[in-house]
């Protein structure tokens, strides 16, 4: 069966490869277009867990990775900036086994809030960077980037594109992987504290370490890394990474193309070479110019693409427009009927007041989000996970009193677990004259995502009981003065009621609506249910809540 | 010749549109053609515009159907039909449901595997394969009614042809 050819999302190759590889442990935080390479994993049989934030996630998957198992971490683009801090250092560090950590971008931004190209991270944090460009190469590169993981004892990023991630194309896994069979080596722990103590003087030397691995594996890179040619003409050479290459390869079948499968550090020899022979060349890159401007350093003679398509996917009608050199108006596609919330959703109702309410919305990011949109349009900002509180605390402590007054902060339930704590605590720490107002509305999910679990719901990655964070006994125990709950039970007008009467009170509140997705609701049900069933014949599981 | 089939599914995030090029590009897999399939996740999912697009034949590069290039264009919902026309190339099919007859669309649940059904008239998979992908990507207790649907889109689009 795992030998035989299948048809898979690079999310879904990603996952079958950590499984052949002998993942230990996946962690990560939900996030499209990277949220099924950890369902998958768990539904494969691998151990998976959603965790707080991204960068608790990475915290965890290096610890293990310390412990020496090997360790798969996924998030979105936006998500590594919040695992950040742990990368660049971790970076340093001398690892016992392979950590791959998945950076899942969103150029063209289909369902995020920016475009940023993941790539920088590489560079910056100086970690290898491999770029697959469809589910073979993903499946391919993440067996790979355990390797060079453990053979240079660094983290590897895998970097994959909204249209790598959900595009299903054909895989052929690799001969003779046996679920469960021992791949890789096992945990144990060694001490080692000039190579994982990130003290000065440990770190200045191991700064120097990481910069010499760095230039082992562009030699490697250069003389066997995953890159590759499709033979051509001479007149238009092409110099493709990740999905751009799949259009290219369309888009002009006659030329050479060199797909460059590592894309940090870059195998430049090989990149010259190719180069040489050719009369034009052109690299094809999503995002920003980071190939192009690298060549562009190296000295090597290339042409970038026009500065418009920065912006937004490419395709191959748009890498024609490249390599034509049409630098006319492109056709605007017609729009299409914009998300909205779902007919039902609790959201609808608390938008409903806070528009009537004139309240001055901070937002965050989820379904929520399309509250920004009519009829309510009720939110003024919204910039990143748990930016509400922190944004509505400060236009609180600026704006005149009257406007101040009518500032919310509007958050949900994973987004709070993930990133609204710590503005909670700014929120008792550094308190406004006029108070403020937090909302967490509760849906019992992270639903934009579709519908993963977090600690707010007691339930784990795939649907177990575990330990559940009570968001109303936080806020009391944090200080908050004033800790409501509106159920989906309550009175029509209750929140109105009680949002007016917070709101002329200079104290801190936090108020929690709380009504289950209508999306998630069944399944919420059933694992409850099913909960409740196995703690009836075992008592001695039985959970709290 | 690396002949490429184009289809493009079309509707509304909730219709099925996702499940119904899922199905394709499993028919065509089982086949024995090189497949991709690719849409956008995510936002759509929220009763916005979904569109989804199968390619297969010999040799598939990008798995984004180019504008202008779709053999055929399947649509759930009829306010989608302009939003997505373009990617039809000049002699393309468009399929919708005021193609098909009150008793093709009977299934109101299984709209998508109809579609399918009238689609399969227009592409080299055969029966079997077709049968088999809906089966794998459905739910046991759903293949009774979406095989049917299937056999009555088909049949629809096979009236429909015969009369023209």
């Amino acid at each position: 069966m795992s030998d035989s050819p299948q048809l898979l999302s690079g999310d879904e190759a990603i996952a079958l490869a950590a499984l052949h590889a002998g993942v230990r442990l996946g962690t990560g935080y939900p996030g499209t277009p990277s949220t099924e390479i950890l369902e998958t994993f768990d539904r494969l049989g691998g151990r998976a867990q959603w965790s707080p934030n991204e960068k608790v996630a990475l915290e965890v998957g290096l610890g293990a990775a310390f412990g020496g198992a090997r360790t798969l971490v996924t998030m979105k683009h936006v998500g590594l900036n919040v695992a950040a801090d742990p990368l660049f250092t971790a970076a340093y560090t001398d690892l016992v086994a392979g950590l791959v950590v998945v950076s899942a971008d969103d150029p063209g931004m289909a369902s995020s809030q920016n475009e940023q190209d993941n790539r920088h991270y590489a560079r910056a944090a100086a970690v290898p960077m491999l770029e697959p460009m469809d589910s073979q190469e993903a499946y391919d590169f993440t067996l790979l980037a355990f390797e060079v993981s453990e053979r240079w004892h660094l983290p590897v990023l895998l970097r994959i594109t909204t249209r790598v991630c959900h595009a299903k194309t054909v895989v052929r896994p690799q001969n003779g992987f046996q679920a469960g069979s021992p791949v890789g080596p096992e945990p144990g722990f060694r001490r080692d504290i000039p190579a994982r103590v990130m003290i000065p003087a440990y770190a200045k030397p191991a700064h120097r370490r990481l910069r010499q691995k760095l230039a082992e594996i562009a030699a490697w890179n250069d003389a066997e890394g995953p890159n590759r040619i499709f033979a051509g003409g001479s007149e238009l050479c092409l110099i493709a990474t990740g999905i751009a290459a799949m259009h290219a390869r369309e888009a002009a079948p006659q030329a050479s193309l060199l797909t460059i499968g590592m894309t940090y550090p870059l195998p430049l020899e090989t990149i010259r070479t190719f180069a040489e022979c050719c009369e034009r060349v052109v690299v094809l890159e999503e995002g920003d110019p980071v190939l192009a401007d690298a060549l562009k350093a190296a000295g090597i003679a290339a042409e970038g693409k026009p500065e418009h398509y920065r912006y937004g996917e490419l395709n191959v009608a748009r890498v024609r427009r490249i390599l034509a050199g049409d630098l006319s108006p492109e056709p605007v596609p017609p729009k299409g009927k914009p998300p909205e919330l779902c007919q039902g959703c609790s959201h609808r109702g608390v938008f409903e007041v806070l528009r009537d309410l004139n309240c001055i919305v901070a937002g965050d990011i989820g379904c929520y989000t399309l509250g920004v949109l009519p009829p309510f349009q009720a939110m003024d900002t919204c910039v990143c996970m748990g930016a509400s509180i922190g944004v509505g605390l400060g236009l609180r402590h600026v704006l005149p009193e009257a406007e101040a007054r009518r500032v919310v902060s509007v958050i949900g339930d994973s987004t709070f677990v993930h990133s609204g704590i710590t503005g909670l605590a700014e929120m008792v720490y550094n308190p406004p004259a006029t108070g403020h107002v937090v909302l967490i509305l509760d849906n019992g999910t992270t639903a934009m995502t579709g519908q993963q679990e977090h600690p707010g719901t007691g339930r784990t990655l795939s649907h177990d009981p575990t330990g559940r964070i009570h968001f109303e006994d936080l806020a009391r125990a944090m200080g908050v003065q004033n800790v409501h709950l509106v159920d989906f039970q309550a009175a029509e007008g209750t929140l109105a009621t009680l949002l007016k009467d917070l709101l002329a009170k200079s104290e801190t509140s936090l108020v929690v609506t709380r009504q289950p997705c209508v999306l998630a609701a069944p399944k919420i049900r059933f694992y409850e249910k099913a909960a409740a069933d196995r703690s009836a014949t075992a008592p001695a599981a039985v959970v709290d809540d | 010749m690396n002949t490429v089939h184009n289809v493009v599914i079309a509707g509304l995030g909730g219709q099925g549109v996702i499940k119904a090029s899922d199905i394709l590009a499993d028919a065509a897999f089982r086949a024995g053609y090189d497949v991709k399939k690719s849409e956008l996740h995510g936002m759509s999912q929220r009763g916005g515009s979904v569109s989804s697009d199968v390619r297969f034949g010999p040799q598939v590069w990008s798995p984004m159907v180019p504008a202008g290039e779709a053999d055929a264009l399947v649509v759930l919902e009829e306010t989608q039909v302009e939003v997505n026309r373009g990617v039809l190339r000049p002699d393309g099919v468009l399929i919708g449901p005021e193609l098909l007859d009150a008793e093709a669309l009977k299934n109101k649940k299984s709209l998508n595997v109809t579609l399918l059904g009238a689609l399969s008239t227009q592409l080299p998979i055969a029966q079997e394969h077709w049968l088999a992908a809906i089966h794998a990507n459905l739910a046991p207790k759903l293949h009774k009614l979406n095989e049917q649907s299937f056999s009555l889109g088909r049949a629809a689009a096979e009236r429909v042809a015969a009369k023209n």
